[in-house]
C-alpha cells in the first residue's frame, strides 16, 4: 500500500489533503491454569483521509482502500469540513501539518515471526504451570500480545512517512486463596512489560524464573499483615512510578486538556497556560522528559501523526514546568511550546495530544541509600488500582505488594498497600531519586482518552523514588 | 452490510472441512462524529468500519481471528477465505482446549431499527447555532451500528440500529459543570432546543459560591447517572461467574461468605427494551430477563457457555467477558420529589468519575464526585461542593447504609466508543445512603 499513489485519485478543492494508512495485526495468546483460553489474531487496516477547507479539518476513516473509495471519502470529508468551517475553534492552515519525509523501524533482537503459535503456546503453558507454586494458587494466567503495525502517511504538501513497529506485551499472574483471603501478583502490574521488542521478551529461563517469584509472592501475601494506616515515607518501585508519572504528570500536561477539549470526558487540568515557566511542579530532583527516541520503549517513533519530527524535550527541569504535551494544533491554539505527540490510536480516529514515552530521569541515590534513609515507611510495587480527579489533582493509587521499612531496613511484607495525595504537593515531596542502576522501562497498551474514545500505547521509565509524609493505608 | 455478511456466509461455510465448525460475527458502524469545545467545532469526521470475526474449531482445538472488510464483496470474500486458511493452518499447532464451545446454536433473528437522522453535512448547522453563548463541550455521534452472527450449524442473527447522541458538559465561567445527554433515534430540533434550555437552567444553581467539605462520612444521595457508574463496576470483576470462581470478583463474599447487600438492591439483566442485541458473539440468545441480585441476595451470575462447561453449571449465554449488556436496577419507593427532604443534611451527587476497585476482594470502590454535586441542609440545596474523592465498600453503601431507592429508574445510555459506538444502556434509579465515605 502506497498512499502517495492514492493522492492522485482525490479531486476536491481542499487547501490540504493527507492520507494515513494503518495496518495492524494483533496476536493475543492467553493460557489459564495450563489450558488455552484465547488464541486470536485481529487484523485491521484502513485509511484516514483528512482534508483542510477554509481553516477547518475534517476526516473520513474508511477500510475501502481502492481509488474510488478514497475519492468518495475525500469528497465526504470535504463536505463536512465546509459545513463546519463557520464554527471552527481555530482557523488552521497547513503549517500544522509540516512536511515530513522519513522512516522508522522499531528495534528488536529476534523477529517474532520466528516464534510459531505452537511454540509460544507451549511456553505459556509452562509459565502457567510454573506460577502454581502451591495448592493455594487457585488461578494462573500467562499471556502474550504481539502487535505488528505499518503506518504510512502522505500529504498534498509533500509528506512521505513510513513507520513500522513490532510491539510485545507479556504478563504472568497468580491468584492465591486461603479461606476468605485472596491475593494476586503479576509481572509488574497489568501488562506493564510492554516494549518495542521481539522474541527476546520470551526467553524461557527468564520467564519461568519470574513466574516462580510471582507465585511465591502471591502466597506470601496471604499471611501478610494489612498495610498500616499512617502518614509516613513512601518508596515507589519503577513499575508503580510508571502509573504515577502517567496520571499525575502526563495527563495534566496535555495541552488539549489545558485548552478544554477533554472537559466532557477525561477532564481538565490543574495546570494553566500561565504556569509554563513558573510553576514549581515538583522538587528540584524532578526532571521529566518526553522522549520518543528511546530504543525499545513502547511509544518510540520518528514522526507524530501530524508529521512533526519526534525529539527529546525536557517538560520539567529541576522541578520547574517548562513545556506541555501538545502537537502543532495545540501549539498554534495556545501559543505554548509543545512536542511531537499528535497521535491517533488507528486509522479510524483523528490524532489528538497523547503521551508517548514520558520518563523521569534518574538521579544519584542508590537503592540502599534510599531504603536506609527511611526511618518508617512503606515500599510499594506493581500497580493494581488507580483513580484521579478530572483536574489531575486528587489521586488514590494501590499496589499489589508492599514492604514495611523500619529504621532503614525492609522488614515485614504488607498486603493491600494504598496511598492518596494531591499531585503538586506530592511531587514537591520527592525526597530522593534513584540512580541509573534503579532505572527501569515499562509501558502500557491502554491509555484512554478522546471523543470518540481512543486507547493508545505509552511508555514510561523511572528510577526508584522516595516521597515524604504521604497518607498510606490498607484494605477494606 | 447485511447483504455483504450474507454473501460471505454463503461463500465461506461450504469451504469448511468435515471436522471443522465455524462461527462468523460481524460488527461495525457508519458514524459521524462531531467534537465540540466551547460551542465550536474541534474535530469532525466520519468513520465507516466493519470487521468480520472468525471462531474456528477443529477437533479439540480452537483459533479465532478478525479482519477488516472493505465493503467490496469479491475483495472481502477473498480476504475471508485467506483468513480461514490462516486459521486452519494455525489451529492444528495449538494445544487441545478442554472447554471449547462448538457454535451449534440454530436460532435466527433479524432486528433492524431505522431512525430519522440528519445527513452528516447538515449536522453542524442543526447542532451549533442553538448553543449560542453557552460554554458547551462534548461529542455528537450518529449513524448506523450493526452486528451479525452466523455459524456452520445454521444459526443466524442480524441487528442494526440508527441512533444519535450528544453527550456534553455545560460549563460556567467559574468552571462548575453540568453533564447532559440528548440521545434518540429520531432527530427533533425542537426537542433539542428544549433539552438545551433545560440544561442551561440546571447550570444556574452551579453559579452559587462553592462549599469545601472536609473528609468524613456523610448522608449522601447519588443520582441515577452516578449509580450507573457504580453498576458499571459490576462488569469488571463483579457479576461474572468465571471471575467469582477464579478469585477475582468483588462479589466473591456474597457467594463464599453468604454476605448480603441491602434488601433495597435488586439487579437484573433485562433485554426487553430491545436496544441491545440478545445474541452474543457465539450466536447464543440470552434469556429475556435474568435476576442477578434480588433484595440484596446473590441469585445468579452471568455465565457464558465456556464457563458453564468448565464448572459443570448452566449457561445463561452471557458474552465472552460475562459483563452486563442490559442491566436494570429495580426502582424503590422514594419519590424523586422528596429526595432533598429525605436527605435532610448531606451531600447530593449527580455524577461520579474514574471509578476503580481500591480493594476488589473487599468490594471497595474509589472515585471522584463530578459535575452537579451539592451540599444540602435541611432539605435545601445550599451550594455546589468542590470535588471530593470517595472510597467505600459496596458492602457498606449498597449494604446496611442503603436507606432508600428512588421510584424512577432512568435510562443512562452508554456513549462509549473505544471499540466503536456502544449499544447498551444502564437503567437505574437514584440511591439514598445513610453514610458514604469521602476521603480527600
Amino acid at each position: 500500500m502506497n498512499p502517495n499513489h492514492l493522492l492522485n485519485s482525490i479531486d476536491v478543492a481542499a487547501d490540504w489533503v493527507g492520507l494515513r494508512y494503518v495496518k495492524e495485526d494483533t496476536t493475543f495468546r492467553l493460557v489459564r491454569d495450563g489450558n488455552p483460553e484465547a488464541n486470536t489474531r485481529e487484523s485491521k487496516q484502513g485509511i484516514m483521509v483528512e482534508v483542510l477547507v477554509d481553516g477547518q479539518f475534517a476526516y473520513y476513516g474508511t477500510s475501502r482502500l481502492d481509488e474510488s473509495g478514497i475519492a468518495e471519502a475525500a469528497r465526504k470529508a470535504y463536505q463536512l469540513a465546509k459545513a463546519a468551517a463557520a464554527y471552527n475553534i481555530h482557523p488552521f492552515s497547513d503549517n500544522v501539518r509540516p512536511v515530513a519525509k522519513g522512516s522508522y523501524r522499531s528495534s528488536f533482537e529476534a523477529a517474532t515471526s520466528a516464534l510459531s503459535p505452537g511454540v509460544l503456546s507451549e511456553l505459556l503453558v509452562k509459565a502457567s504451570n510454573e506460577l502454581k507454586v502451591s495448592d493455594k494458587i487457585v488461578t494462573t494466567n500467562a499471556l502474550a500480545r504481539i502487535v505488528e503495525t505499518e503506518s504510512k502517511f502522505a500529504s498534498s504538501n509533500g509528506s512521505d512517512v513510513d513507520q513500522q513497529y513490532v510491539m510485545v506485551s507479556a504478563d504472568y499472574t497468580a491468584v492465591a486463596q486461603d479461606g476468605t483471603v485472596t491475593q494476586k501478583r503479576s509481572d509488574g502490574g497489568m501488562m506493564a512489560k510492554s516494549f518495542q521488542a521481539g522474541l527476546e521478551v520470551f526467553d524461557e529461563a527468564d520467564v519461568l524464573r519470574r513466574c516462580r517469584i510471582i507465585g511465591e509472592e502471591a502466597v506470601e501475601l496471604l499471611t501478610a499483615e494489612e498495610c498500616p494506616t499512617e502518614t509516613m515515607d513512601l518508596v515507589l518501585a519503577p513499575d508503580q512510578m510508571m502509573l504515577q508519572i502517567h496520571e499525575s504528570v502526563g495527563h495534566a500536561l496535555e495541552l488539549d486538556r489545558i485548552l478544554g477539549d477533554e472537559r466532557n470526558y477525561a477532564g481538565w487540568s490543574f495546570v494553566r497556560p500561565g504556569d509554563f515557566g513558573s510553576l514549581q511542579y515538583g522538587s528540584k530532583l524532578m526532571n521529566i522528559t518526553f522522549d520518543p527516541t528511546v530504543r525499545n520503549e513502547f511509544a518510540s517513533y520518528a514522526f507524530d501523526d501530524g508529521g512533526l519530527k519526534a525529539e527529546k524535550e525536557f517538560l520539567i527541569k529541576e522541578g520547574l514546568l517548562l513545556r506541555g504535551l501538545g502537537g502543532m494544533e495545540s501549539q498554534v491554539r495556545s501559543g505554548l511550546k509543545g512536542v511531537a505527540n499528535f497521535r491517533s490510536s488507528s486509522w479510524n480516529r483523528a490524532p489528538i495530544d497523547r503521551m508517548a514515552n514520558l520518563n523521569l530521569e534518574p538521579g544519584n541515590s542508590s537503592r540502599d541509600e534510599i531504603i536506609s534513609s527511611v526511618e518508617r515507611g512503606v515500599f510499594m510495587t506493581s500497580n493494581r488500582s488507580w483513580s484521579i480527579d478530572d483536574y489531575r489533582n486528587k489521586f488514590q493509587f494501590g499496589c499489589e505488594y508492599g514492604k514495611l521499612i523500619e529504621n532503614g531496613k525492609l522488614t515485614k511484607t504488607v498486603k493491600n498497600p494504598n496511598y492518596r495525595a494531591i499531585s503538586n504537593p506530592f511531587w514537591n515531596s520527592l525526597k530522593m531519586i534513584g540512580d541509573p542502576s534503579t532505572f527501569e522501562v515499562y509501558g502500557t497498551p491502554y491509555c484512554g482518552k478522546g471523543e470518540p474514545n481512543q486507547a493508545i500505547r505509552v511508555g514510561h521509565a523511572s528510577p526508584l523514588c522516595l516521597f515524604g509524609d504521604i497518607e498510606i493505608f490498607g484494605g477494606a | 452490510m447485511k447483504q455483504l455478511f450474507d454473501v460471505i456466509c454463503k461463500a465461506i461455510f461450504p469451504d469448511l472441512e468435515a471436522d471443522e465448525h465455524l462461527g462468523l460475527s460481524l460488527g461495525g458502524e457508519a458514524s459521524t462524529y462531531v467534537r465540540i469545545n466551547g460551542a465550536t467545532i474541534r474535530q469532525a469526521g466520519n468513520v465507516d468500519e466493519c470487521d468480520l470475526g472468525f471462531n474456528l474449531i477443529k477437533e479439540k482445538k480452537r483459533a479465532t481471528g478478525s479482519i477488516s472488510l472493505s465493503g467490496d464483496e469479491s475483495a472481502d470474500v477473498k480476504r475471508a477465505r485467506t483468513e480461514l486458511l490462516r486459521l486452519r493452518k494455525e489451529v492444528t499447532q495449538l494445544p487441545d482446549d478442554p472447554y471449547l464451545v462448538i457454535p451449534n446454536s440454530k436460532e435466527t433473528s433479524n432486528s433492524v431499527q431505522s431512525g430519522d437522522l440528519p445527513e452528516p453535512e447538515d449536522i453542524v448547522a442543526g447542532l451549533l447555532p442553538p448553543m449560542g453563548e453557552i460554554d458547551l463541550t462534548g461529542i455528537w455521534a450518529s449513524g448506523m451500528v450493526f452486528r451479525g452472527s452466523a455459524n456452520s450449524a445454521g444459526g443466524y442473527h442480524w441487528f442494526a440500529s440508527d441512533s444519535f447522541s450528544l453527550d456534553c458538559s455545560l460549563i460556567t465561567a467559574e468552571e462548575r459543570m453540568v453533564k447532559a445527554t440528548f440521545a434518540g433515534t429520531e432527530w427533533d430540533p425542537k426537542a433539542y432546543e428544549a433539552f438545551l434550555k433545560d440544561s442551561v437552567a440546571k447550570l444556574e444553581v452551579m453559579k452559587l459560591p462553592p462549599k469545601k467539605i472536609a473528609p468524613g462520612n456523610y448522608r449522601t444521595f447519588i443520582a441515577s447517572a452516578g449509580v450507573a457508574d457504580v453498576l458499571g463496576m459490576f462488569s469488571w470483576g463483579g457479576i461474572s461467574e468465571a471471575s467469582i470462581r477464579q478469585g477475582e470478583s468483588a462479589l466473591g463474599k456474597m457467594r463464599n461468605e453468604s454476605i448480603h447487600l441491602s434488601k433495597h438492591f435488586t439487579l437484573s439483566e433485562d433485554f426487553s427494551a430491545g436496544t441491545t442485541p440478545r445474541f452474543n458473539s457465539n450466536g447464543e440468545v440470552a434469556p429475556l430477563e435474568t435476576v442477578l441480585i434480588e433484595s440484596g441476595e446473590l441469585k445468579g451470575t452471568l455465565v457464558n457457555t465456556r464457563t458453564a462447561k468448565e464448572y459443570g453449571i448452566e449457561t445463561n449465554y452471557a458474552d465472552d467477558e460475562e459483563g452486563l449488556r442490559a442491566p436494570v436496577m429495580s426502582s424503590g419507593e422514594l419519590a424523586e420529589a422528596n429526595v432533598l427532604k429525605q436527605l435532610g443534611t448531606g451531600v447530593y451527587l449527580s455524577n461520579l468519575h474514574y471509578l476503580n476497585w481500591s480493594d476488589r476482594m473487599g468490594g471497595r470502590i474509589t472515585g471522584m464526585t463530578r459535575y452537579a454535586c451539592f451540599w444540602v441542609e435541611d432539605g435545601e440545596i445550599v451550594a455546589p461542593i468542590e470535588n471530593m474523592r470517595f472510597d467505600d465498600s459496596i458492602y457498606n453503601f449498597l449494604g446496611e447504609n442503603l436507606e432508600a431507592v428512588t421510584d424512577k429508574a432512568l435510562i443512562n445510555p452508554d456513549v462509549g466508543t473505544y471499540e466503536g459506538r456502544n449499544l447498551s444502556s444502564i437503567v437505574c434509579p437514584g440511591i439514598l445512603l445513610k453514610s458514604f465515605a469521602l476521603t480527600l
